[in-house]
């Protein structure tokens, strides 16, 4: 193998606009996108705006679209494109650009803080926590999360409906709270405090209409629609009407019959 | 093109306790100034909750004794001593064996979820220079775990602020994507705040506070092959020496033994520990499992001396010897080096790791279920079936802030503290994997209650108004970079020509002739430095980041080619092929580095303390005789 000049159109601007600028770059063996930016701006850009830090899917820092699909830069091969097709990267759509693919994420750091956090047990002292491994495995899916905020970015509620941020959380937020819920010593419930019906009253989880969009981009490969959402949105229906969840388990149903 | 900015007054806010770094050490200290009472402000260059520590894969060393009943603190700290070769700080190295299993039953009480045991409790695994199976973790992810763990335990603290007071950020507050490049002082010399740019906006501020603690990690990116993130650029190092505090061990920097070697674009990134500890071995290109080739004389008696033995330690550690590619990862990395210089190395440059031949496929993906993926998306190699190429990586710096064991305050400037991978001495010359994580935990929460206890006995800060101007002329120099015409530099191709120089001749096997010439181009390149040019605004910049990073990684670097030039032996992450053996009149000898007053780095000897008696005792006289110098075992 060798190397090769592609073509790459980056979104370039801020919160004034902007829009798409050509670049020729050079591209080697095994390379990755962030790579093909990082000779960008060694090269041809030295102020193109990229976030990023660990460089091996572990941080989720640098989220972004390449070629409108919501994407982790570090993660995506340059052998996955053709090489006379032109590679677009943008900016996640779903936050506001700060400038050129950094956009301004804070919205996921107020939901994060709105979420009730974990309530100790009472009476156990530190050291004395039993719990089956069986009981943290799902719990610890969830916690496989690196916070990229892809699935904020796709999830449909919020993509293009600014009007939905104030009330929904997100999948991840959503999921933190399935986490939280699925904890074998979480006592939330002792304290008062129902994290299923917060997460419907509160948090929006009725206007997730499971379409799997956030599941599909997970880097992780995190199960978030089937294995978060749709368990708390049956818990929650166990108190109260849910028309996703009750056509859901009507089709569900019909086929396994 | 110089930008405009407004020449006035920069913002000014007060704080109790200024917390620089959001890694595992950072966190911890914040949450312990704040549970104290202290207001207290977490500074970090990347967002919340992406700092480094997320790297880390293998586990946090405690001695709760779960897997095997027999673990205890004191052999924890005998392990931590050997692993160092002798030089660490011994009470450090004490009251960490001692505190790390509150430390992390702490986290369990904050929504951490371990891996456990099938009696429940939390599962502990082996790890290099290990006795006994001690590290706790979650799969491959551990550093995820603790970074996410202590992230959410700040959330649930801003919460209480916010019952309180409406106010989420009211004790304590994040100050995310934001950069700070002095640490300020007041007429007396004590710490009275930092000066702060907004990576973001570009916009400059000053935290006034009279407890600094620096939590920033490592100074990987001084080199060119490196596990580390592009945080690491020994900011805290630089910015305590420019504070007047000195640095010590600065010589011993570990390469990690097993970083990716291929493709080019990932090399470096770590390839876990944890894929020997769980049985993984490695092979030259001829086959053989080379590391019993390399067991040193110190070691003999603790490693299998045949690979039949080596694999029945796995299920019968009490009857059995481990396996030396357990070996501490200083020796590891050293014998890769070897085999790969002899012609035995692998089609890119390493030496293989394999596991495939040793557990099933699917014990592999439940068990190193990130290491499969890395290497399935990264390099198109399926860690079940073939086996993984890997070599050297430098990974971490013994070396750092010169620290009380107790307190963690830095030397010599009042209301400077250090904590975590910026602090030197507790590892000594080689730090044992799994080690880091619970070293954030201990020191970091010392870090936080003790600045906390500080700011609360200590006026207010006061920042004079010629310090901020200073510090506000320094950051802002790039811009003028125009002015020097053809002699203008880019911060790209200094950082490098910096990183190959530390990497070719300050790396893993060091000769004097060698390091004699990083020096003279270390001292080149920082006078290049001063002529550095970038171009656009300060807004989320990444030229003008990297020209005010270079600084801090020209002085260190500088910090490891002197002290390594210093040290005539080789002990741990020091190695040099002039120096081969370890010397033990070193063994009580510190190396100081000071910032100079016309620039550049001042080295001086200490001696260290004696170690105390009752922990002496815990080893042989034997192989005491083996590390220890003349006059200490006389005495």
């Amino acid at each position: 193998m060798s190397t090769y000049d592609a073509r790459f159109r980056i979104w370039r601007g801020d919160a004034d606009g902007g829009g798409l600028t050509d670049y020729t770059v050079e591209v080697h063996d095994g390379e990755v996108v962030l790579d093909i930016v990082h000779r960008l701006q060694a090269t041809q850009a030295p102020d193109l705006a990229v976030r990023w830090n660990c460089k091996a899917g572990k941080c989720g820092s640098c989220s972004a679209e390449i070629n409108g699909r919501p994407r982790l830069l570090c993660m995506t091969r340059m052998s996955v494109f053709a090489r006379d097709e032109t590679v677009t990267i943008t900016p996640m759509r779903a936050f506001p650009v700060i400038r050129d693919l950094v956009t301004d994420v804070s919205f996921n750091y107020a939901k994060a803080r709105e979420i009730p956090a974990f309530v100790p047990p009472a009476g156990l002292a530190p050291g004395e926590y039993r719990m089956k491994q069986e009981d943290v495995d799902r719990s610890q899916e969830f916690r496989k999360c690196i916070e990229c905020f892809l699935c904020q970015n796709t999830c449909h509620v919020v993509r293009d409906h600014e009007e939905n941020k104030p009330v929904f959380a997100g999948p991840r937020f959503l999921m933190r709270i399935a986490e939280l819920d699925m904890h074998p010593l979480d006592a939330a419930e002792e304290s008062g405090l129902d994290r299923r019906r917060t997460a419907q009253d509160d948090h929006g989880l009725g206007y997730c209409n499971i379409t799997k969009c956030c599941t599909e981009v997970c880097p992780e490969g995190i199960a978030i629609t089937d294995n978060a959402l749709i368990p708390m949105k049956e818990r929650v229906v166990d108190r109260r009407y849910d028309p996703v969840v009750w056509l859901g388990n009507r089709i569900r149903r019909r086929n396994g019959a | 093109m110089t930008p405009v900015t407004p020449v006035g007054p920069v913002e000014r806010q007060q704080w109790d306790v200024i917390v620089v770094g959001a890694g595992g050490a950072g966190l911890r200290a914040a949450i312990e100034a704040r549970q104290r009472g202290a207001r207290t402000a977490v500074i970090c260059k990347s967002l919340f909750g992406k700092a480094h520590t997320v790297m880390a894969e293998g586990g946090i060393a405690a001695s709760m004794a779960n897997a095997n009943p027999h673990d205890t603190w004191q052999i924890h700290f005998r392990d931590t001593m050997r692993g160092g070769k002798f030089l660490n700080q011994w009470r450090m190295a004490e009251l960490h064996a001692r505190e790390a299993p509150d430390r992390v039953w702490e986290l369990e009480t904050w929504g951490a979820l371990f891996d456990r045991t099938p009696d429940g409790r939390i599962s502990q695994r082996n790890f290099g220079g290990h006795e006994y199976p001690r590290l706790a973790h979650v799969g491959d992810r551990t550093g995820l775990e603790l970074i996410r763990t202590l992230q959410q335990k700040i959330v649930s603290l801003q919460q209480e602020d916010f019952r309180t007071t409406g106010d989420y950020e009211s004790g304590l507050k994040v100050f995310q994507e934001c950069t700070v490049t002095r640490v300020l002082k007041d007429a007396f010399g004590r710490v009275a705040g930092v000066f702060c740019y907004d990576r973001e906006s570009g916009r400059f501020f000053v935290l006034q506070a009279p407890a600094v603690v620096l939590a920033t990690g490592g100074i990987g990116k001084s080199f060119k092959v490196t596990s580390n993130s592009w945080e690491y650029t020994g900011d805290g190092h630089a910015l305590a020496l420019l504070a007047g505090a000195p640095l010590v061990n600065m010589e011993f920097v570990q390469f990690h033994p097993t970083g990716m070697v291929w493709p080019p674009s990932v090399k470096g990134i770590l390839v876990t520990e944890s894929v020997r500890g769980d049985g993984g071995v490695l092979r030259n290109s001829e086959g053989r499992r080379f590391m019993f080739d390399y067991v040193p004389e110190v070691f003999k008696e603790k490693y299998a001396q045949s690979e039949e033995e080596g694999d029945r330690w796995y299920e019968d550690p009490d009857d059995n010897r481990r396996p030396p590619e357990l070996l501490p990862r200083d020796e590891v990395a050293r014998a890769i080096n070897a085999e790969v210089k002899a012609g035995r190395g692998s089609p890119h440059g390493g030496v293989f790791l394999d596991v495939s031949t040793r557990m099933p496929a699917d014990v592999i993906r439940r068990r190193l279920p990130s290491m499969y993926h890395q290497f399935k998306e990264l390099a198109d190699v399926d860690i079940t079936a073939e086996p993984m190429e890997v070599g050297p990586t430098c990974h971490y710096v013994m070396g750092g802030v010169h620290v009380d064991s107790e307190t963690a305050a830095t030397d010599g400037v009042p209301g400077l503290f250090a904590a975590g991978e910026v602090a030197g001495g507790m590892h000594g010359s080689n730090r044992l994997g799994g080690n880091s994580l619970s070293d954030l935990l201990v020191f970091g929460r010392r870090a936080g209650l003790h600045a906390a206890e500080y700011a609360a006995g200590a006026a207010a800060a006061e920042v004079g108004e010629e310090a901020v101007a200073a510090a506000r002329a320094e950051a802002l120099a790039p811009f003028d970079g125009e002015s020097f015409g053809d002699a203008a530099e880019n911060p790209y191709t200094l950082h490098q020509e910096l990183q190959q120089t530390m990497n070719d001749l300050v790396g893993i096997i060091r000769r004097e002739s060698e390091m004699a010439e990083a020096l003279e181009r270390i001292a080149e390149l920082r006078e290049r430095a001063r002529r550095v040019s970038v171009e656009g605004h300060r807004q989320f910049n990444p030229g003008w980041h990297l020209a005010l990073d270079l600084r801090n990684m020209l002085l260190v670097s500088e910090c490891v080619a002197r002290a390594a030039l210093e040290r005539t032996e080789s002990r741990g992450g020091h190695t040099r092929e002039d120096r081969p053996a370890m010397d033990r009149a070193w063994r009580p000898v510190n190396l100081l580095c000071r910032a100079a007053d016309g620039g550049g780095i001042e080295l001086e000897r200490v001696r260290t303390e004696p170690i105390r008696d009752d922990l002496l005792a815990l080893f042989e006289k034997e192989e005491l005789a083996k590390y220890l110098a003349d006059e200490e075992l006389e005495s």
